[in-house]
């Protein structure tokens, strides 16, 4: 790692290096794209202003992998959320990452509800979902048997997973920089000149970046940077908070299927799921704000949740609450996703990525790259692909603490090893922060938050952080 | 994967001070083969990093601290020839006595005739007290500040809030002032501190104000803790305090992740395991003490009811156990009854806790009653505070023959 908060594993040529395409933004967007471009061949720099990738919208979603069988018909989402979904389907195996093959049930609780499960169904089916198909309550009630005995009937959806939506984008970029890419952190671009030919990017500590082609993955930002370097938008972001409640991983044993409600012109509404980790997760809420940087939760909204939950789950009553949290989506003016070329510019921006790009990078990364191939240079891809393979972190799969020589486990409740937490140092993009950190091995992230573990871990990352987890009080400020 | 099977007489899951308590007891009874396993590098439990007195008073007529106490539990258990193993996280619980533990070598199995579950408690941390604000860092619990400044001498944060006056938060502000940190305020929602007197002369002495009727409304900050709002109860009146961290003290919960993944009974009302007045769980294998039964008791309490377990333990091992067949009562707490342990009673045995264990969730007032559809057992006026021990000497509901269960519960 340089001094300049970046990473290149090695390769990094000189300094007035001319790049062939900057993504600005480590969202998960920005790192499918930026491993796209790196595999079609392209000298990529990839531009965060964070001090880690998944700083934005990425921190935070439901991690279910879409199958579009609800998206709009014909929309530039669905396209993307099934390519999506089709390459993730096709890569996973080989980064080692992990999927959890739930399916969905689309519940009615109220007989309205129940009397549109045929337009879902026969819009699945208009989507190409064809394994799509109304359920009895009975049915529903034998496979999921700790719902509520109120559900009226529902739609299964035997294609939709639950995935882990920071392994994922990061075993993405990891594979980017493998292959080449470079990443800066901590590098917010401001502003920017382009002279017909060149981009040259500027930011506020760091230094230029040259770059013939941008990709504008900005998330929550992105209205914002075009504004600032192409000087207009075609659309403007305004946030949209969705608060989350984990359940102890002892509510996981209470459903098999991701239970999604009926869904409304605004939201997909709430959600009930096993997470990756083993948890159950109750989420998540639709509450515009202006705020673009602050996700914060309210105990209002999450008892709220919880009424939701205890209503269609009644053994959730008095089930310890793991965690909460939020996140925010980067909606805009109109449900689809607002992805624009400026030919004359050398610029592309991917907008507006909502509540699905989880599921969409990949694709959305296919389809700017077509967009950009139309525009640009043709570019040779790569022969030989180097492939990370991630370390797991589901709870159904072999974890380190079950191998030995881990030394010790730092985390209890997440069962984290000392061995994992020094390879989340050791990896291609090291984690820089607790977030990172969290991200890479959950440490931290179980029932105690580190009532237990942080005295260890505190000592573990000592100098280690960008912000220590301890602080000097000797009176002397840190070196 | 060839797994390594142990065979033990019994096997102990938590080497604090009811766990080391009840080996040592064991020993002393006779037992061959006691382990005592601990996922911390070194025994000791919840003292380990108490870095303050008094401790041990009546185990060893001393007045210690607790990491003193801590190196004394182990140091008794070792010399009664208890083995114990450190590093070994108890994964699983399976029927019979049965456990999966992972150690730095691999997993292994233990088969014990009989488990006891020690695991103590914990504090609640932010997250499950649903408290509205972002996710910065500095928010932190008294254990996590104990264990960072009396274990590592690393500290967090320079200025916190303290949220809470159970005992355990002037702790809190006695840790924080031998590291050298300066609390800028003391928060509890009550009109009175939870601690008994003289405890709010601590915040004062150290110059620590003490919000009474103040509830907290919201952390601020987004990557660092830069504040929290408080609300006065009374007057609705809200207001900023500027401060770097948040210490949530208090609102104990047992350790009970294992018993709740596993087939054993766990009790909604107290949060720790469902027991008879002998520490027996719902498998006749297992048994529990010590603060793993209830929030929240003191080191020398849990350490009694180790030895005591323990005790009973030896017993159940000599005679081959028949109580298991016995008629049980199970008792029914309602609100604003928190809990009562244990949870069933065997009747007329003799031998066992002696008491009954309530608390009350809110300050109360009334007739506390224990009673069937037909009859009632037991009534005393009460007055109480929340977190204070509430006792009914158990001979005293000795006459229950046939009846299956039991209300208890006050009329205000
Ligand atoms: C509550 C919720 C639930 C969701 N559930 C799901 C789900 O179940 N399945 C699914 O598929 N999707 C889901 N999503 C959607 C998914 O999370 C988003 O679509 C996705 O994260 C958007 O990613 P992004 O890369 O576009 O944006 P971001 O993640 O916001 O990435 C943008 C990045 O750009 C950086 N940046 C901004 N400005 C600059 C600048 N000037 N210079 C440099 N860097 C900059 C930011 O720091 C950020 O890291 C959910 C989203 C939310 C909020
Ligand atoms: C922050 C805090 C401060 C306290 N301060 C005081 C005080 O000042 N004075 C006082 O008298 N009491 C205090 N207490 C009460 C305390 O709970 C008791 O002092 C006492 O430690 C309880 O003993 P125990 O043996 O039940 O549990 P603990 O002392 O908590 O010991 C439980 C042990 O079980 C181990 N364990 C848990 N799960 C597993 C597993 N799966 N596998 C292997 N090992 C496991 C733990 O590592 C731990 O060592 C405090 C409690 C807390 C939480």
């Amino acid at each position: 790692m340089s001094s300049e908060g970046g990473i290149n594993n090695g390769c990094s040529r000189s300094d007035h290096e001319v790049f062939d395409v900057a993504v600005v933004g480590g969202g998960v967007v920005g790192c499918a794209v930026a491993r796209r471009f790196v595999l079609e061949g392209a000298r990529v720099a990839l531009l965060e202003k964070g001090e880690d990738i998944l700083s934005g919208a990425s921190k935070a979603n439901s991690a279910i992998l879409h199958t579009g069988f609800d998206a709009p018909v014909g929309s530039l989402e669905l396209e993307c959320v099934q390519a999506g979904y089709k390459e993730y389907m096709e890569i996973f195996k080989d980064f080692d990452l992990p999927i959890l093959k739930t399916s969905a049930f689309v519940v009615a609780w109220t007989q309205e509800q129940l009397a549109r499960l045929p337009s879902i169904e026969s819009q699945a089916h208009q989507n190409n979902v064809d394994n799509v198909h109304i359920v009895t309550s009975d049915t529903l009630l034998k496979r999921e048997p700790n719902l509520s005995r109120s559900a009226l009937g529902a739609v299964s959806i035997p294609g939709e997973f639950v995935i882990d939506p920071w392994s994922s984008p990061l075993s993405y970029l990891t594979q980017a920089v493998l292959n080449g890419a470079e990443v800066r952190f901590g590098y917010g671009v401001s502003s920017g000149q382009f002279d017909g030919e060149t981009w040259v990017l500027k930011s506020a500590t760091k230094k230029d970046i040259s770059a013939r082609f941008v990709i504008n993955c900005a998330g929550l930002y992105g209205d914002q940077l075009d504004e600032a370097l192409l000087g207009r938008s075609e659309f403007s972001i305004k946030p949209r908070k969705g608060q989350f409640v984990v359940y102890d991983k002892a509510a996981s044993a209470l459903l098999n299927a991701i239970i999604l409600p009926v869904p409304t012109e605004r939201t997909k509404g709430i959600v009930l799921t096993r997470t990756i980790f083993g948890n159950l997760l109750l989420g998540p809420t639709a509450e515009e704000q202006d705020d673009r940087a602050l996700a914060s939760v309210s105990k209002k909204e999450v008892e709220l949740l919880k009424n939701q939950a205890e209503a269609m789950v009644p053994c959730l009553k008095g089930m310890p609450v793991t965690a909460t949290y939020a996140g925010l989506r980067p909606a805009s003016e109109s449900k689809e996703y607002r992805v624009f070329e400026y030919e004359q510019k050398n610029w592309i921006t991917a907008g507006g990525i909502r509540s699905t790009g989880l599921t969409a990078s990949l694709g959305l990364a296919a389809h700017i790259y077509k967009q950009y191939s139309k525009m640009a240079n043709f570019l040779v891809p790569l022969t030989s692909v180097k492939t990370p393979k991630m370390p797991n972190l589901a709870e159904h799969k072999q974890r380190d603490w079950m191998q030995k020589g881990y030394e010790e486990i730092v985390c209890h409740c997440e069962m984290v090893t000392k061995r994992e937490i020094d390879n989340a140092f050791a990896s291609v993009i090291p984690a820089r922060d607790l977030s990172g950190l969290k991200r890479r091995t959950r440490a931290t992230m179980g029932r105690c938050q580190s009532f237990y573990c942080s005295a260890r871990l505190a000592e573990l990352t000592k100098d280690r952080f960008i912000d220590d987890l301890s602080v000097d009080v000797s009176g002397e400020e840190h070196e | 994967m060839n797994k390594k099977i142990m065979q033990v007489d019994v096997a102990i899951i938590g080497a604090g001070p009811a766990g080391l308590a009840a080996a040592t007891r064991l020993r002393q009874r006779g037992v061959d083969q006691v382990v005592v396993l601990d996922r911390e590098a070194e025994g000791g439990g919840i003292p380990r990093h108490c870095g303050h007195p008094p401790f041990g008073m009546r185990e060893f007529y001393s007045v210690l601290t607790g990491p003193q106490y801590a190196k004394r539990l182990v140091a008794q258990a070792i010399t009664a020839g208890v083995r114990v193993l450190t590093r070994h996280t108890i994964t699983r619980l399976l029927k019979g006595g049965e456990l999966e533990v992972a150690t730095p070598d691999g997993l292994i199995t233990i088969m014990a005739k009989r488990v006891l579950i020690a695991t103590g408690v914990r504090e609640t941390p932010r997250s499950a007290r649903l408290v509205t604000g972002a996710r910065p860092l500095g928010i932190t619990t008294t254990g996590a500040l104990q264990s960072m400044f009396y274990l590592k001498g690393l500290v967090p944060f320079k200025r916190p809030v303290v949220i809470g006056t159970e005992l355990v938060a002037f702790s809190s502000i006695m840790t924080a002032s031998n590291a050298g940190l300066e609390p800028v305020a003391m928060i509890e929602s009550g009109s009175r501190i939870t601690a008994r007197h003289p405890c709010e002369l601590l915040p004062l002495f150290k110059g620590v104000p003490l919000l009474l009727n103040t509830e907290l409304e919201e952390i601020l900050g987004v990557t660092k803790v830069e504040g929290v709002s408080v609300k006065n109860t009374k007057t609705g009146e809200r207001r900023l305090i500027e401060c770097d961290g948040v210490i949530f003290t208090g609102q104990f919960t047992p350790e009970s992740t294992l018993a709740r993944m596993s087939h054993l009974k766990v009790d909604p009302a107290s949060g720790g395991l469902h027991i008879n007045q002998f520490g027996r769980c719902s498998d006749p294998a297992y048994f529990a003490a010590g603060n793993i039964l209830r929030p929240v008791e003191t080191a020398g309490w849990s350490y009694r009811e180790g030895r005591s377990v323990g005790g009973w333990i030896a017993d159940d091992l000599e005679r081959a156990s028949s109580l298991i067949h016995d008629p049980e009562v199970t008792l029914i707490c309602e609100d604003p009854i928190k809990l009562v342990v244990p949870q069933r009673i065997i009747s007329g045995q003799s031998g066992g806790f002696t008491h009954l264990q309530l608390r009350v969730c809110r300050p109360v007032t009334g007739e506390l009653i224990i009673e069937n559809d037909d009859k009632t057992f037991w009534q005393k006026k009460i007055s109480t505070l929340p977190e204070r021990r509430i006792l009914i000497p158990i001979t005293d509901l000795d006459y229950f023959e046939g009846t299956k269960s039991l209300r208890v519960y006050l009329k205000e």
